[in-house]
């Protein structure tokens, strides 16, 4: 069989609407296949997995909680990739901006006013955005791969808030556990309403940016300059913008948001510095922002779609008992599948070869 | 040799009814052809005719969708490139097929089928070169050969095949006119070794010189079998183009010219690759009033020369470039073009417009800091209304044609979308106004066009610069042209005693002080 | 003196993986085509090579099972990337997510189980001979196939024909399809050499260097193995040199922590993934260079018209 591409003479925007639904359609049906053949039954899997853990109202706090994260990276990651700068270390500059927001309350705890948390906030934007710069710079200084080194800093983020927690920053008084101090009350991000669940602002954090960067993307010469640049290098340097400029601009972006995301969790959801605080949001990030078609608008949906694959993956393990590994199956899936149906906008695709002519 | 007259009756390759569809689009529609043994057949077009097409279903790399090929008297399906080869066919293509980091050698064993070893090609390829006057070393690397040179791999690969049809693909239009006279000497000879030429051009003259016969094809359709010989340059253009050729013209300068808007002093720059060309010690001065051209072969520096003209590369002197008085070498391709300058790259799809973006958005693209005031507001916001409106203007002005409000720059035709560029500077009245090869790839109208405006836009008190590898376009258009040979730009020579032999000569890199040139030798040599 | 020969076994252990994944990497990137998923392919090599082993009790079974599991993870990459024209970062990307869900999934009840070694040879005498007897006649098969694999790509990329058009492809996949040659096919025969080397670079990982399996044991090898590409301008024998330095890297920080110094551990485990962005940097200034050396047509997307 032959796969033939044929190019649109305009992308659909047809295409580019449906894929990422006929993405969903397709991780949904490959699900199924694979709770069939570990042998529970699919669609009641597919039920427990994807609709029960969200029946209740608890629940779609939790859910927030999930998102929030997967939602403030992704969109600093839609600048980025837009701008064909590949940050794939988000988890590293997530972790950076925990630990930067983090030495208020653990250096300062007697520091609690009204003031404490923007500053906490302001120093994790701060934290994530001096981690993005490091490839940033050293793309544009050393002509670097921003891929390899991006990710190679996540490695070193992860060991650093190891040595942290274990070493310099562990509470005297915790019975020899790696973590920090827990967080005074002043320094823990409030619930939005805690009469019903647990989701803190975070949420709210990642949903005004997402609108924000929406508006600078598609309103903003800023964005037309990210738009242009990604596209194109040489146009963009034939407009007069900078692309040195525009890898620090979106690293730093990114980075920042990745870092606010990280004081969040750490300040809203853990309460103090822990060896680990993210199970893999700055890389299911990724799939959230290629699922939202890497649209700041589109990066909310698919963060509340990924924050589900992991709400399904613990209810899964615990009706099913089918491991929550699975979750990390779903994303790698979707993420497949997405960048699969994209072709679609640009291409039609034809089955097989056709008569030839002349015999 | 059975078959010693030109234009015989044999027939080598028969062509019936052969169609090509892209999508929307008949490139080829129905096209029949004919030639025949020892045979130098023409096939004319514009750009865009379906040219190309039809000669990549010729050589197997594209699969017709309808039609017959007779290969000598034979039904033939032409699979692959492979097979062609086999069958005896050999292409010299247009934008090489060649391979940058091989060697010349390695270029050439990648096209035979047989597993002979490199070594003994090169052997082969040296003898090739030698018996027809094509010098060529074969352990060279690609990518530090000319273009001439690089054209020579790929004449000497097809001739290795001993193909009885040889197709070439506008192969003069990288030459210097000497260069392209050598060729004609090569063709001929394999002529009279009873071998037949499908030889692709819209070059007239060369075609009446050169060719036995010649089929023409308009918008996919051939149009009409002629004798070259027969006809005039003239009719010829009429059967391609479809109407009367509205010829440019270029009202005299009458004395006129102005201050010196544009001026370039002892401009010098390293390559910026290790396959680039340096700029060395260039000095030109350009008026208001007047259209200085640059000649020259493809790869001599002309794209690094637009770079550092529009600024996109700056240089370590201020005062290297000088616009309307103004030292500007520090400052970027914004700060020219406040101070005045428009630029027009080469390349339209990827440099001087984004490909996947609206014509719109690609209006904004080189204005947004010239017109910040109308097309953008506070906050760094874009009026988007504003733009599009531009974008209409232009698209009114210059007679763009599309097929939706505001398509993306990927959607429309060379000639269209090099309209809209040119018309986006033109909009805004530039008094500086610099082009890289205003109308490669466009076809006959809107090059006219094109041309008419640069003309209209210098009369009206304007510099302007062309750069082009189209001797005839600078002919047409210039007050004064100059050429680049090596990183270097020649004094420029007033129109009024500039012929195609002077300038030639000029590209090949035979002026005094240019020596070393091995093609200026072989000219030596060879007279 | 045997501790001399020990240290530099276990270089030549750590380093084994790291050449085999680059090297099979170093293939696909000559035929033009970027795969970021090798951490992926490696560490679904390194799960399916000790299920293997462990199920049936032959070690060369996981050998084969994490060869065949790399490879066949690299065709899900090549149908995305070479028949769909995926955008290639972002497919590779997701096959390295893919890749260590699937591994966990896959291994989840394999945690703890005691694993299967691969033997290494011994030759009676041979083995023997002091200082280096063991270096060149007692290791295991797969460090063999790693020797033999620089021998074996280097000959067929610079001495065959077949390995000069794959070069071609990788230089200017516009010029190879207008001659003919079938781009695709050799990129997709390239992925799926690079998905084999990948997955006998973990299946090494999982019966050789440590004989069990546990989650995520790749540890960024796969990411390093793409580095050491780039380290050794895309020529085989800088890729073997490369993985030694690492794997001396490795083994450094491995003696360092066990002797302390008062050195936290983390900072030394953090030393490979430092090296990596340092050599990178180094070789990367060089503009150049790698311009020069780069595959001209790497990481493009390419539809052939036909």
């Amino acid at each position: 069989m032959r796969i033939e591409l044929v190019k649109r003479p305009q992308h659909s925007s047809l295409f580019a609407a449906l894929s990422p639904f006929i993405a969903l359609g397709l991780t949904l049906i490959t699900g199924a296949i694979i709770f069939a053949s570990l042998g529970k039954p699919p669609l009641e899997a597919l039920f427990i997995y994807f609709v029960a853990p969200l029946t209740e109202v608890w629940q779609l706090h939790e859910l927030a909680i999930k998102a929030a994260p997967l939602i403030l990276i992704a969109v600093g990651l839609t600048v980025c990739y837009r701008s064909n700068n590949w940050n794939i270390g988000a988890e590293g500059q997530f972790i950076m901006g925990g630990i930067a927001g983090s030495m208020v309350p653990i250096f300062m705890p007697g520091f609690q006013n009204f003031l404490t948390l923007p500053v906490m906030l302001l120093l994790g934007f701060a934290g994530g955005a001096a981690m993005g710069a490091i490839p940033a710079y050293l793309k544009t200084r050393f002509n670097t791969n921003e891929i390899l080194t991006s990710l190679m800093l996540v490695y070193i983020a992860q060991l650093f808030l190891d040595w942290l927690v274990r070493g310099p920053l562990r509470d005297p008084n915790g019975n020899n556990f790696p973590g920090s101090i827990r967080f005074p009350k002043a320094a823990e991000l409030a619930e939005i309403a805690p009469s019903q669940g647990s989701a803190h602002y975070g949420i709210v954090f990642a949903l005004v940016a997402a609108v924000l960067v929406w508006i600078m993307m598609s309103r903003t010469m800023k964005g037309f300059e990210v738009r242009v640049i990604g596209e194109s290098p040489r146009a963009g340097r034939f407009a007069g913008f900078s692309s040195s400029k525009m890898v620090f601009f979106a690293f730093m972006l990114s980075g920042g948001l990745a870092g606010l995301a990280g004081i969040s969790e750490v300040s809203g959801a853990i309460g103090q510095l822990r060896e680990t605080i993210s199970p893999g949001y700055g890389f299911a990030a990724i799939i959230v922002a290629f699922l939202g078609r890497l649209n700041p608008l589109g990066a909310v949906a698919a963060g509340f779609v990924l924050a589900i694959t992991y709400l399904g993956g613990e209810a899964a393990q615990m009706t099913l008992g089918i491991s929550d590994k699975v979750a990390r199956i779903f994303q790698g899936l979707l993420l497949f599948f997405v960048l699969a149906c994209d072709t679609l906008i640009h291409y039609r695709i034809r089955i097989g070869g056709q008569v030839k002519a002349g015999a | 040799m059975a078959e010693n007259k030109p234009g015989g009756d044999v027939r080598l390759l028969d062509v019936k009814g052969l169609t090509k569809v892209f999508g929307s689009l008949t490139a080829c529609n129905q096209v029949d052809l004919t030639i025949g043994k020892g045979e130098i057949h023409a096939l004319l077009g514009e750009n865009g005719a379906g040219k190309s097409t039809l000669v990549k279903m010729l050589f197997g790399t594209l699969e017709p969708n309808g039609g017959t090929i007779e290969w000598e008297g034979k039904p033939a399906t032409i699979k692959s490139p492979s097979h062609a080869r086999q069958l005896g066919i050999g292409m010299v293509f247009q934008h090489f097929s060649l391979f940058e980091a091989l060697t010349a050698a390695e270029n050439i064993a990648l096209s035979l089928s047989s597993d002979q070893p490199i070594s003994s090609i090169a052997e082969e390829a040296r003898r090739i070169s030698n018996e027809y006057g094509l010098p060529l070393d074969p352990h060279s690397m690609v990518g530090d050969l000319s273009v001439g040179e690089r054209q020579r791999i790929e004449i000497i690969r097809c001739l290795l095949q001993e193909p009885d049809l040889i197709i070439l693909d506008e192969p003069t239009s990288v030459l210097t006119p000497q260069e392209a006279d050598r060729l004609f000497v090569t063709l001929e000879r394999l002529k009279s070794e009873g071998k037949s030429i499908l030889y692709i051009s819209h070059r007239l003259d060369e075609v009446k010189r050169l060719c036995d016969k010649a089929t023409v094809l308009r918008h996919g359709k051939v149009v009409g079998h002629c004798v070259p010989r027969n006809e005039t340059a003239t009719s010829l253009a009429n059967m391609m183009v479809g109407s009367e050729v509205k010829g440019v013209e270029r009202p005299a300068l009458d004395g006129t010219v102005g201050d010196v808007l544009l001026e370039i002093t002892k401009l010098s720059r390293l390559p910026a690759t290790p396959f680039a060309m340096p700029l060395r010690d260039i000095s030109l001065k350009v008026r208001a009033g007047e259209v200085i051209g640059i000649a020259g072969v493809a790869g001599n520096g002309q794209g690094e020369l637009f770079e550092a003209v529009s600024g996109e590369v700056l240089q370590g002197e201020a005062g290297a470039v000088r616009l309307r008085g103004t030292d500007a070498g520090r400052l970027g391709i914004s700060g020219r073009r406040k101070l005045g300058a428009a630029f027009v790259p080469e390349e339209r799809l990827g440099h001087g417009a984004a490909p996947a973006m609206a014509l719109s958005d690609n209006l904004l693209l080189s204005r947004h800091v010239t017109d910040a005031k109308a097309l953008t507001g506070s906050f760094g916001f874009v009026r988007s209304g504003a733009v599009k409106a531009a974008a209409q203007r232009v698209i009114a002005e210059m007679d763009v044609r599309k097929s939706a409000p505001d398509p993306e720059a990927a959607a429309l035709s060379g000639g269209n979308l090099q309209k809209f560029i040119i018309g986006r500077e033109l909009d805004r009245n530039p008094s500086v106004m610099v082009v890289n090869q205003p109308t490669w790839g466009v076809d006959a109208g809107a090059a006219a066009r094109i041309r008419q405006a640069l003309i209209a836009l210098a009369r009206a008190g304007s510099a302007v610069l062309v750069i082009s590898q189209d001797l005839d376009e600078l002919f047409e258009m210039c007050d004064a042209i100059a050429v680049m040979h090596d990183g270097k730009l020649s004094k420029p020579v007033p129109i009024a005693e500039a012929t195609y032999e002077k300038i030639g000569l000029l590209m090949g890199g035979a002026e005094p002080g240019h020596a070393g040139h091995e093609l200026a030798h072989e000219l030596i040599e060879g007279a | 003196m045997d501790i001399f020969q020990n240290i530099l076994l276990t270089i030549a252990t750590a380093a084994t993986p790291l050449l085999i994944a680059a090297m099979g990497e170093l293939v696909v990137e000559r035929s033009g085509v970027l795969n970021l998923g090798v951490e992926g392919m490696m560490v679904i090599g390194a799960v399916c090579g000790f299920a293997a082993a462990v199920t049936t009790g032959n070690p060369w079974v996981g050998v084969l099972a994490g060869i065949a599991a790399g490879a066949v993870l690299s065709v899900l990459f090549a149908v995305l990337t070479l028949s769909l024209a995926t955008n290639q970062v972002a497919t590779g990307l997701s096959l390295t997510l893919l890749g260590i869900g699937l591994s966990g999934m896959i291994g989840e009840s394999f945690v703890g189980t005691a694993g299967v070694r691969l033997p290494s040879l011994s030759i009676p005498y041979l083995t023997d001979i002091p200082l280096v007897g063991r270096l060149i006649f007692g290791q295991d098969p797969i460090f063999y196939m790693s020797i033999l694999l620089v021998f074996g790509v280097t000959w067929f990329l610079f001495r065959t024909r077949t390995g000069l058009t794959l070069r071609s492809v990788g230089d200017s996949h516009k010029s190879a399809h207008a001659l003919g040659i079938p781009v695709l096919k050799y990129r997709y025969l390239a992925v799926m050499f690079g998905g084999a080397c990948a997955g006998l670079a973990g299946a090494h990982l999982s019966l050789v260097y440590v004989p069990q399996w546990v989650e995520n044991m790749t540890a960024g090898r796969g990411w390093i193995a793409l580095a050491l590409v780039v380290f050794a301008s895309w020529r085989p024998w800088r890729v073997l040199g490369g993985a030694y330095l690492f794997g001396a890297v490795t083994i450094g920080q491995l003696h360092a922590q066990a002797l302390g110094f008062g050195i936290p551990s983390q900072l030394l485990s953090s030393l490979p993934y430092l090296a990596t962005i340092i050599v990178l940097v180094l070789i990367s200034r060089n503009r150049r260079l790698t311009v020069m050396n780069t595959p001209a047509s790497l990481a493009q997307p390419f539809v052939p018209d036909r």
